[in-house]
């Protein structure tokens, strides 16, 4: 692999992963698990999440179809100017990235919208703000993020453009223009962003952990207090991500001590995860063992993160596998375990019948066993000197053997997913049918009392909610043979009809970006 | 309150004596560390034997043993690792300093963590799911204030430690600042290219690519730029790195304590050859610095202007020595996108501020002359610009 290649390989990684990897799927099971955990019908809006979806679809191919035609970015996944300016990459490489986060950055933000809706105005009935499933919460944590922050990169990544298109000077290095400016407002975004993608995470480990454990999730208004400090939090953080750019002390305390603080939050919600299982009765289900890896995993990695908050040893850390090691731990222990194991939680309420679990622990042992082989020689290697981003280095350095077995790990989560991919296909063919629309047995909320997959309409009848674990106190109740609130008559349910205008509006947006990497190509011919 | 500042404060003045305990305690022959470590290993064994899964006696001090020397041969490969790696292993005062602040946060850290992992191993192995569990279930004990006040308490606490620690360094090893010493310090200027570094010294009037010598045991005050996107520059075993770029000079102040031969990089992907950025950084004694300044003086070529828009020119370079550079190249460099007779600041828009203690210059006087005089008043350009970062 030459330099080029390697650098276009790393930039399109990194962007994927976030924006088209890491997104998509939180977004998925927000649309999945949001309605019917508050017993609402459809989103609020349901032609704009529609919308969404396909900005998003055609954002993602835009970026993809770079693999094929013109040239892939280079410039890093957030491509700090001057390096991503006209004067240093003048190919059509960085219109791709501009114009695919772009569009799919505007389908984001509406989902951020629509979910804020939907969750303050379409709970059911008895369902106050205090009884609703951690996992809504997480989703309005998020959601308020997302509303504040993906403005900033909308019109970032639009100054970058007008520079590019317009040669206007927002971040060139002439003419006034200032590339720190960028580097500032792409991280007024970027850290914020990490907590739209962990949050959700979150929400699904606590709906998980106490499921699992059959027991009440501890200490739930600390967890919702803990959950919105952080969304609040993340906005204070962004400048520890140079330290090393001069700003002074006074600065860099300031915001070494504000990234620190949002360890509080999260080591609390350690301790409650922890406390849910004390005193329950805990099953290794594959959800349930994905949760348990992530506690170790992120709080090492959460550790890791504390140790680079402090601005001067960050300036040692700054740029090398140890900030690599830290960020894809607390990336795929968080995240990626995350959305794992609300699959595996979701998937028979998705599509009506359950995983082979057999399968499906080959691959979290595999996944488990290749992630701390493949990323703890990288913390080795960052306090040994190595930067991030190198295409080669010499033999001498003697990075050789752990980046080796940093790359055997890599392999062995490469087998992972095999298994996880094999286990889907396995299941689809030998599938055992969910019948009680309660696959787990002991699940608590509203999703887990109608039937699977669930209806068009969700809900035939709206549930009036007595509880916040409200279908496992109902469950006790009808088994102590207790009355259950009175449901009520049936009546005709309106639902959205389907519609082809989100999707002929998105491929819209497709043109002004096609019309980008036309003219991209045309000043490279005309130089 | 007050009494908790004074114990953060008391712990700080001790914290060289309560270091050097520490890794006095660290034993060094085998055998007692053996010992040591077997009576950790009982102490874990007995709480588990208290579960009623022990083994007998003899099967117990069997494994203990075994566990020991387990434990022993991989704190052994974890400490003799660390001392090779580069920054673990600092030959100067400021990597010195950053090293045990990362040794500081990482014990820290690990005061919260350990426990925290043997918690979560024995809870989730106490409260499983198997028929005949004796273990408490309790389905709805949901909530209890004194065990939330603790654990929202201990990681405020260990911030509150962690923070003034990182504050007070922050202060102490602000790049900008000069580090004290005997001698003088001397200046070195590094500008990164499209891929290589261009060093300058403009007290001895060579030029170096790629390359670098420095005399050990005097302080070196690093002013960095670029003439390309921006990099960082960064020697592990000296201290932490500093971005280069352009339109500004940055100041990195590093001293090397020993000779020996360092290895230096570019740390931020500055595009295509930014793997090639690397340069090894030579500490001699001051007689051999001279005689080598003077044999560069003499035998190697000239740097001329041409001879630099030629190395600015994206691509590798190999290690290049030169005799001369162009008066004030890299205030030249520096100064280059600043509009003239427009009478603002030079292109970065820098907000002024108190200067690095060795210049006494109001910054944004300093600053608006830069833009005014840029090639009359070289000096007050360099001192503007890094008064930009270095303001309070």
């Amino acid at each position: 692999m030459n330099a080029e290649h390697y650098n276009q390989i790393f930039t399109t990684h990194g962007v994927i992963m976030i924006l088209f990897m890491a997104m998509p799927l939180m977004f998925g099971l927000f649309n999945v698990v949001v309605p019917l955990q508050i017993g609402a019908r459809d989103v609020a809006y349901p032609f704009l999440n529609a919308l969404s979806f396909w900005l998003f679809f055609w954002g993602a191919m835009l970026f993809n179809v770079s693999f094929v035609i013109g040239g892939s970015p280079d410039a890093g996944w957030l491509a700090y100017p001057p390096l991503s300016e006209l004067s240093h990459s003048p190919g059509v490489g960085q219109n791709f990235y501009i114009w695919g986060i772009q569009i799919s950055g505007i389908g984001s933000l509406a989902t951020g919208i629509n979910f804020i809706v939907t969750i303050l105005k379409m709970r059911a009935p008895g369902m106050k703000l205090m009884n609703m499933p951690l996992f809504t919460w997480s989703v309005f944590a998020s959601c308020t993020i997302i509303i504040f922050a993906f403005p900033i990169l909308t019109v970032t990544l639009a100054l970058l453009f007008i520079d590019r298109f317009a040669g206007a000077h927002f971040f060139t290095l002439d003419a006034g223009g200032n590339p720190m400016m960028y580097i500032n407002l792409i991280w007024m975004w970027g850290h914020p962003e990490v907590y739209i993608v962990v949050l959700p995470a979150f929400g699904i480990f606590s709906e998980i952990v106490s499921t699992f454990a059959r027991k009440k999730l501890f200490g739930y208004n600390s967890m919702v207090f803990a959950m919105m400090t952080i969304s609040l939090l993340s906005f204070f953080t962004w400048v520890h991500h140079f330290f090393t750019m001069g700003s002074g002390a006074d600065v860099n305390a300031f915001f070494a001590v504000t990234t620190m603080a949002i360890a509080i939050p999260t080591g609390v919600k350690v301790f409650n995860w922890l406390f849910t299982m004390y005193k329950g009765r805990i099953r290794f289900t594959t959800p349930m063992m994905w949760t348990i890896a992530f506690i170790p995993c992120f709080v090492v990695g959460g550790m890791t993160g504390v140790m680079l908050s402090v601005a001067p040893a960050d300036f040692q850390f700054h740029n090398s596998y140890f900030l690599i090691a830290h960020f894809h731990q607390v990336l795929i222990g968080g995240v990626v375990f995350g959305f794992f194991a609300g699959l595996y939680y979701w998937w028979p309420k998705m599509f009506g019948f359950t995983l082979n679990e057999r399968l499906g622990k080959w691959a979290f042992w595999f996944w488990n066993i290749g992630f701390y082989v493949c990323f703890m020689p990288q913390y080795v290697l960052g306090l040994d000197g190595m930067t991030r981003r190198l295409y080669t280095y010499d033999f001498d350095m003697g990075w050789g053997p752990l980046n080796l077995v940093s790359t055997i790990g890599g392999f062995l989560m490469g087998i992972g997913f095999i298994f996880q991919v094999w286990q889907i296909a396995y299941s689809i063919k030998h599938h055992k049918r969910d019948e009680t629309g309660d696959a787990w047995e002991t699940g608590r909320t509203l999703e887990w009392s109608i039937p699977s997959p669930a209806p068009m309409y969700n809900f035939a009848t709206l549930p009036q909610v007595i509880d916040t674990d409200d279908w496992w106190v109902k469950k006790e109740k009808m088994k102590n043979g207790e009355a259950l609130p009175p449901a009520p008559p049936l009546e005709p349910i309106h639902m959205p009809k389907n519609s082809a205008i989100p999707f002929i509006k998105s491929t819209l947006w497709f043109s002004p970006a096609s019309a980008s990497y036309g003219t991209g190509c045309g000043w490279r011919f005309l130089r | 309150m007050p009494t908790f500042v004074i114990f953060v404060n008391k712990v700080w003045r001790k914290k060289d004596d309560t270091l050097s305990y520490l890794l006095s305690r660290i034993p060094s022959r085998a055998h007692f560390a053996i010992v040591e470590l077997e009576k950790i290993i009982a102490v874990i064994d007995f709480a588990i034997g208290m579960t009623g899964r022990g083994f007998g006696m003899q099967k117990r001090n069997k494994w203990r043993r075994l566990s020991a020397w387990l434990l022993l041969g991989a704190m052994a490969a974890l400490l003799s690792g660390c001392g090779e790696l580069m920054v673990m292993d600092p030959k100067g005062p400021i990597g010195s300093d950053q090293r045990d602040l990362i040794i500081i946060s990482a014990v820290l850290c690990g005061i919260i963590l350990v426990p925290v992992l043997a918690l979560t191993a024995w809870i989730v192995w106490r409260y499983r799911d198997r028929p005949g569990n004796k273990a408490d279930y309790r389905p709805n004990w949901a909530h209890n204030n004194l065990m939330e006040t603790i654990w929202w308490g201990i990681p405020i606490v260990i911030i509150i430690i962690l923070g003034t620690v990182t504050v007070r360094y922050t202060y102490a090893l602000e790049p900008s600042k000069p580090i004290e010493s005997e001698r003088e310090t001397i200046t070195i200027q590094a500008t990164s290219l499209d891929w290589k570094w261009l060093f300058t010294y403009p007290e001895q009037g060579i030029a170096t690519v790629n390359t670098l010598k420095i005399p050990a045991g005097v302080p070196v005050k690093f002013e960095l730029t670029s003439d390309a996107p921006m990099n960082s520059f960064w020697i592990p075993q000296l201290g932490g790195q500093m971005y280069s770029m352009s339109g500004m000079a940055m100041t990195l102040h590093l001293k090397a304590s020993e000779t020996g031969v360092f290895h230096g990089s570019g740390a931020n992907f500055s595009g295509e050859h930014f793997a090639d950025m690397k340069f090894d950084v030579h500490a001699v004694t001051e007689e051999e610095f001279n005689e080598w300044v003077s044999d560069v003086k003499n035998s190697a070529p000239a740097l001329t202007l041409e001879g630099y828009e030629e190395l600015a020119k994206p691509g590798k370079s190999e290690k290049l020595l030169f005799s001369s550079f162009p008066e004030g190249l890299f205030y030249d460099i520096v100064t280059k996108y600043v509009v003239k007779g427009e009478g603002g600041h030079g292109g970065h828009g820098g907000h002024g501020g108190h200067g690095t203690p060795d210049e006494a210059n109001d910054g944004s006087d300093a600053g608006s002359g830069a833009a005014d005089t840029p090639a009359a008043s070289p000096a007050a350009d360099a001192d503007a610009s890094h008064e930009h970062h270095a303001g309070h």
